[in-house]
């Protein structure tokens, strides 16, 4: 018989038999890759729609000169566009206007409007020009006019000809819609208008957001970057498309890198279920390949074609992964568009394109996974001696071999090395590699655990007790403890991935409520309409507002944004009336702060967020420059706070500092207290009455609180789909290895049926095996869990988002899980052995020979 | 006087594939009509300014109204011209400026506010290539960086400019993309008053006018930059200036014009208006003689009379490039320095039209050199 036929002949007997068993391993491998390749297509799509509608607002510039404030003084325009090595310079007025009555289910409604000059415009960014009415070509030009993308006009019901109305500060500003633009990406909502007309209409005359440079033909790019950085100074920031690239992705790196590593341990999961089948699977057909080594089967042609097998799973599996992952990343992306859930890709209406290199690593991730899965029990099968193999019983010696602790102890102590090391290019990829370390050395030390704590139980019981069913079932996981510990692999994986995250989401959740109520303190929040840094109460009209009856104390902020590094989102300034006597009565102060009589007086005090410390080393007490104001000042660090809400870094500083430096009158937000007995409503109404007091929007901190914790809740909707899927295919686990070894143990069972074990009482011992095995998984996995959720809390966070959170654990919910997952995992062993004991005995027993 | 289709919108380049390409053509066509046509344009309605109208009997002055006129709507500066190079062969140029008020954002303090554009166009006829080469521009008056200023010609367009010093020399700079023109024109003669001293008219309405004076034989010396090489020029050329608030009459469709530096010092200008049903809305000729005797022709003594026409094989449009044009008795032959002089910028300007350099003889003898300008000859597209 040629090798090739035998080889075809081996699989295909082995697969009718054990149709079941091979389905599960492929549906494992399916649903590992299919779940990592849609996140993967999903959050790379999205980001490359997210990247592409970025870099089309700026077109085919070159170069971009950026204020470190949002806006910046336009007479700069003229020198860049005279400029030896400059073809064209494109002035822009970029702002973020508030749209009044358009609720947005997750932020602050606002429709992004470009001033363009469109003589300059058109060439450096054609597709932003504004299609005019046929008689009203001038349009592009009016001072009232605005011209809307299709996503825009559609999200805010609007048509050409209608009219516009925006909030700037507390102004109203109506804005005829004289047409669509040109060409935008699908989803981008955008306004363009002409750049006089913005500066006018949103009161920034002689301001400008940015430049936009085209060089001339032979220029040398970097030379000219350096030399312009030069001679602008500090105040201006001259960035490359590449730059804004690394901008932009920087926005959701972390977002995206966390996601993607929770979908790869699914695919984890997966190999083990591959390995848990395939050990099985080699040891129920110990005999048979015995009989191939003695007819002549050479042992590297028994390990090929076990690792055959392992290979024709991994290939299909993969497969139906791709196209499967494919199939989800379509119906999410098409109903939901490209947001996870993190909002960092908001209004994205990206088209999935079939990835090939994506799908490539996925396909090859699936398989190698599915290899490593089979490699160590074809290894062992390959060795084991046929005349030793052809004995009844010798099973256990068999996955013995694989019960080394050594090498499981190293993957311990050598993950909890790991956890020391810092991150690589801010991502927590060694924290994630500890977390596969504890998950790997967790498991290969199962064997060990399941026999010390088997025996020992065995040994307590059997002294103490004659009840058949639970002694036979101990001993047979005492002395067994590899099988068990194969069965126990998916349960242990998935329950103490399900614990590390509950208590990870918990901890943030809880840590993030604390932390609202601490950051708001007063009873009613009220602010203008945003739109970037032109909204803002005037002093006139803060006089009046202070002047409103019924309120005892107001806070005012001015928040605006810096850009300190142009490859990294801007950070958030925000100036206020700080408590000098303990700044920690106004910040939610971490343990890093000086108090205010030690600090030095030459200097301004600054307050940053633990991003700030992460991203650009705003350490404790360093001294420090800021792009605030004209004049070049220094700053101080002089505390770190705790920020959940801007992950790229936040500065307080004192509200006196801020006019002083900048001369910046205006505010944004106002807390205020009120007068005891006054109630909210009575003071909403009387400011409402103000001649500003439409432009004004109330929050009681209940409500910022209940729509923070819902956005946080939505955010982490996909971990939890992540969580399920990991509990099915540990469930599939269970399943497929009581499947297999009670088919493995037929004879076992025919035995004990032929001395009077009654079939009730086999599927009692099996009922027994499954939960106390499960209840092992779930007190192990727990433990595991457990401290997988410490590098998460501690490690993954603070080094993918920058910000720490305190430890809380949800026993309530973590019980309700385990239960749930005892309950089905005991009925799913019982199912799956209860057709082993259907035969009759006397063929049962037959089957040792 | 030289009429030329302009549009703000020049660079749009919308895919050459898109169908819709034919819809902007339209609208950007009309909107040339309207800005010709007509005195009220889109934009704030409110603060619309009352233009200065063209009214006769007011006197030019000069240095001053050699300077730009932003009271009214639109203007332009319309040099063209033969020049030599070294190997005595001969180019056609054309550098044109104009100036458009847009009668919006009256009221917008920004520095960007709109107020006046400036729209600039060069071409270079060269029989070696076979067809003109061109480029133009436009910009928003303002930050130093475009301006027409009152008082004397100084315009700039970005790094385009053309100035006069007070010694009548004009010094041009044009940067174009295939070509740089670095010219310097010196005008030997005083201006040439067009129609009733310097009051023109277009049309049968008094209203449709322009002021307008030419400054024929201006002797041109200086560089062009012709595939990457500095070549040395001499030459004649011809300049239009005209300003106007209403120009053409509703009916027009077009009109062809000549301007003719003949060789024995005499200035020759003629153009006629034709109307949509194949009428003549408006025709004037008029014939400066080297001692500076203008004789003006009366309508019935004016004709045009196609002798030759020129297929373009990119548009379909049939130009009568050769052109019989009779004055009183004398009957002028039109003949093109070549014939694919045509302006086809549906991709960016969005116009249509023939512009070139003419040699022009007189009873079968040479008599000088000009420019021929026709418009209006590709048919309206229907929709």
């Amino acid at each position: 018989m040629k090798s090739g036929t035998l080889s075809h002949w081996l699989l295909l007997s082995e697969w009718k038999t054990h149709l079941k068993q091979a389905a599960v391993t492929i549906i494992a491998i399916t649903l590992g890759v299919a779940l990592g390749f849609a996140i993967q297509l999903i959050n790379k799509t999205a980001f490359n729609e997210f990247s592409a509608a970025a870099k089309s607002l700026s077109g085919q510039s070159d170069m971009q000169v950026l204020g470190t404030q949002a806006t910046f003084s336009e007479l700069i325009y003229p020198v860049l566009a005279q400029h030896n090595d400059v073809e064209l310079a494109s002035p822009v007025l970029e702002l973020d206007v508030t749209v009044p009555g358009i609720v947005d289910k997750r932020k602050k409604a606002t429709l992004k409007i470009l001033g363009l000059d469109i003589f300059r415009a058109a060439i450096i960014s054609p597709d932003l020009i504004g299609i005019p009415a046929q008689n009203r070509q001038f349009d592009t030009l009016a001072d009232d006019a605005i011209f809307l993308s299709p996503a825009a006009m559609k999200w805010l019901s609007v048509k050409q000809g209608d009219f516009l109305q925006l909030h700037v500060g507390t102004q109203t500003v109506k804005l005829r819609i004289a047409g669509g633009l040109v060409r935008t990406r699908a989803g981008q909502r955008i306004g363009v208008m002409d750049i006089g007309a913005a500066q006018w209409r949103f009161q920034l005359i002689g301001k400008l957001s940015r430049v936009h440079l085209k060089l001339k033909q032979g220029v040398n790019h970097k030379t000219f970057k350096m030399m312009l950085t030069n001679d602008l100074g500090k105040q201006y920031h001259v960035i490359e498309d590449v730059d804004q690239d690394t901008r932009v992705a920087n926005m959701s790196r972390a977002y995206r890198v966390n996601l993607n590593m929770l979908a790869l341990v699914a695919l984890f999961t997966g190999a083990f279920l591959v390995f848990s089948t395939q050990a099985l699977s080699v040891v129920r057909r110990r005999n048979q390949f015995a009989l191939l080594r003695a007819l002549g089967l050479t042992r590297m042609q028994l390990l090929g074609q076990i690792l055959l097998e392992g290979i024709l799973f991994g290939i299909i599996g993969s497969l139906l992964g791709l196209v499967l992952g494919y199939v989800i990343a379509v119906t999410v992306l098409g109903i939901w568009g490209g947001d996870l859930g993190g909002g960092f890709f908001p209004s994205v209406q990206p088209r999935v394109h079939f990835d090939i290199f994506m799908a490539t690593i996925f396909f090859i991730l699936g398989l190698s996974v599915t290899l490593l899965g089979s490699a160590a029990p074809a290894w062992e099968a390959a060795n084991a001696h046929p005349a030793l193999a052809f004995k009844s019983g010798n099973e256990e010696a068999a996955l013995m071999k694989l019960a080394n602790p050594w090498p499981a102890l190293a993957c311990l102590v050598l993950g909890g090395l790991l956890t020391q090391l810092p991150p690589i290019i801010n991502l927590p990829v060694f924290g994630y590699l500890a977390v596969m370390l504890l998950l790997i050395g967790g498991i290969a030390l199962m064997p060990r655990f399941s026999v010390l704590i088997f025996s020992a139980i065995s040994f307590v019981v059997t002294r103490h007790t004659s009840y058949t069913v639970l002694t036979l079932a101990l001993s047979r996981l005492a002395n067994t403890p590899s099988q068990a510990a194969v069965a126990l692999g998916g349960i242990l994986v998935s329950f103490s991935l399900v614990v590390a995250m509950t208590i990870m989401v918990t901890s943030f959740r809880v840590s993030v409520d604390d932390w609202l109520r601490h950051i708001l303190p007063a009873d009613l929040y009220v602010r203008t309409a945003a739109s970037a840094d032109v909204r803002g109460l005037t002093p006139d009209e803060v006089k009046l507002l202070s002047a409103t009856s019924g309120i005892s104390r107001a806070d005012f902020f001015r928040s605006s944004k810096l850009m300190l590094d142009p490859t990294r989102p801007s950070v958030t300034l925000i100036a206020r009336p700080i408590d000098m006597t303990d700044p920690s009565n106004t910040l939610a102060m971490t343990d890093d702060v000086i108090m205010p009589f030690l600090l030095p007086k030459d200097v301004i005090p600054i307050w940053v967020s633990e991003a700030m410390v992460d991203l650009y080393g705003y350490t404790l007490g360093k001294r420090v420059k800021l792009p605030i104001g004209t004049s070049p000042t220094s700053y101080v660090v002089a505390g770190v706070w705790r920020d959940y809400s801007r992950q790229f870094g936040a500065i307080q500083m004192r509200l006196i500092d801020y006019r002083t430096l900048t001369n910046d009158q205006k505010v944004n937000d106002v807390a205020l207290w009120l007068q005891p007995g006054v109630e909210t409503a009575q003071v909403i109404t009387s400011l409402k009455n103000l001649p500003f007091g439409n432009a004004l929007q109330f929050s009681k901190p209940s409500q910022i609180r209940a729509l923070s914790l819902n956005i946080f809740d939505r955010s982490f909707v996909i971990t939890y789909l992540l969580e399920a899927i990991a509990i099915i295919i540990g469930l599939m686990g269970v399943a497929a290895s009581f499947s297999a070894q009670t088919l493995a143990r037929v004879k076992e069972f025919g035995m004990l049926r032929h001395i009077g074990v009654t079939r009730r009482q086999i599927l009692s011992i099996l009922t027994v095996e499954g939960s106390l095995l499960t209840g092992l998984g779930i007190i192990l996995g727990f433990t595991l869990g457990w401290c997988i959720s410490l590098i998460l809390v501690f490690i993954v966070n603070p080094q993918s988002f920058h910000w720490t959170m305190q430890l809380s654990l949800p026993w309530k919910g973590l019980l309700a899980v385990a239960m749930v997952l005892l309950i089905s995992a005991t009925l799913t062993a019982l199912i799956s052995g209860r057709h082993a004991v259907l035969g009759k005995a006397i063929h049962a027993v037959g089957k040792d020979w | 006087m030289q009429l030329f289709k302009l549009s703000i919108v020049r660079h749009i380049s919308w895919p050459k594939e898109d169908k819709n390409w034919i819809i902007l053509l339209a609208r950007i066509i009309l909107f040339s009509y309207y800005l010709f046509a007509t005195s009220t344009f889109g934009g704030s309605h409110l603060l619309t300014p009352q233009f200065s109208p063209v009214t006769p009997n007011v006197k030019l002055t000069f240095p001053h109204d050699l300077g730009a006129h932003p009271d009214f709507r639109i203007e332009w500066w319309y040099v063209t011209g033969w020049l030599e190079t070294p190997d005595k062969k001969p180019l056609g140029f054309q550098i044109t400026f104009f100036r458009v008020a847009t009668a919006i954002n009256q009221a917008n303090p920004s520095r960007f506010a709109p107020k006046q554009l400036i729209i600039a166009h060069a071409a270079l006829s060269d029989p070696s290539i076979g067809k003109l080469l061109q480029d133009q521009k436009s910009a928003r008056e303002g930050f130093g960086l475009a301006h027409s200023k009152e008082g004397n010609t100084d315009i700039k367009l970005n790094d385009w400019q053309m100035v006069r010093d007070n010694s009548g020399h004009y010094q041009t700079v044009i940067k174009a993309h295939d070509f740089t023109f670095r010219l310097s024109l010196i005008s030997s003669e005083p201006p040439m008053l067009q129609g009733d001293n310097g009051f023109s008219r277009k049309g049968p309405q008094p209203e449709q006018a322009s002021y307008y004076y030419s400054e024929p034989h201006l002797k041109v010396t200086g560089t062009i930059i012709h595939h990457g090489k500095p070549i040395t020029v001499v030459g004649t050329a011809w300049l239009d200036h005209e300003w106007s608030t209403e120009y053409l009459d509703p009916n027009a469709e077009g009109w062809d014009w000549v301007g003719v530096n003949l060789d024995n010092g005499s200035s020759l200008v003629a153009f006629r208006i034709r109307g949509k049903n194949d009428n003549e809305v408006w025709t004037y000729a008029a014939l400066r003689d080297a001692s500076g005797y203008i004789k003006q022709f009366k309508p019935d003594q004016i004709q045009f009379e196609p002798k030759r026409t020129w297929r373009s094989p990119r548009t379909d449009v049939t130009y009568p490039v050769s052109m019989r044009i009779q004055t009183g008795s004398t009957e002028w032959l039109v003949t093109p320095l070549q014939d694919d002089q045509e302006l086809d910028s549906r991709q960016s300007v969005g116009a249509v039209y023939w512009e070139g350099a003419v040699t022009v003889t007189c009873d079968g003898k040479p008599a000088g050199r000009g420019y021929l300008e026709m418009t209006g000859y590709m048919k309206p597209l229907r929709l």
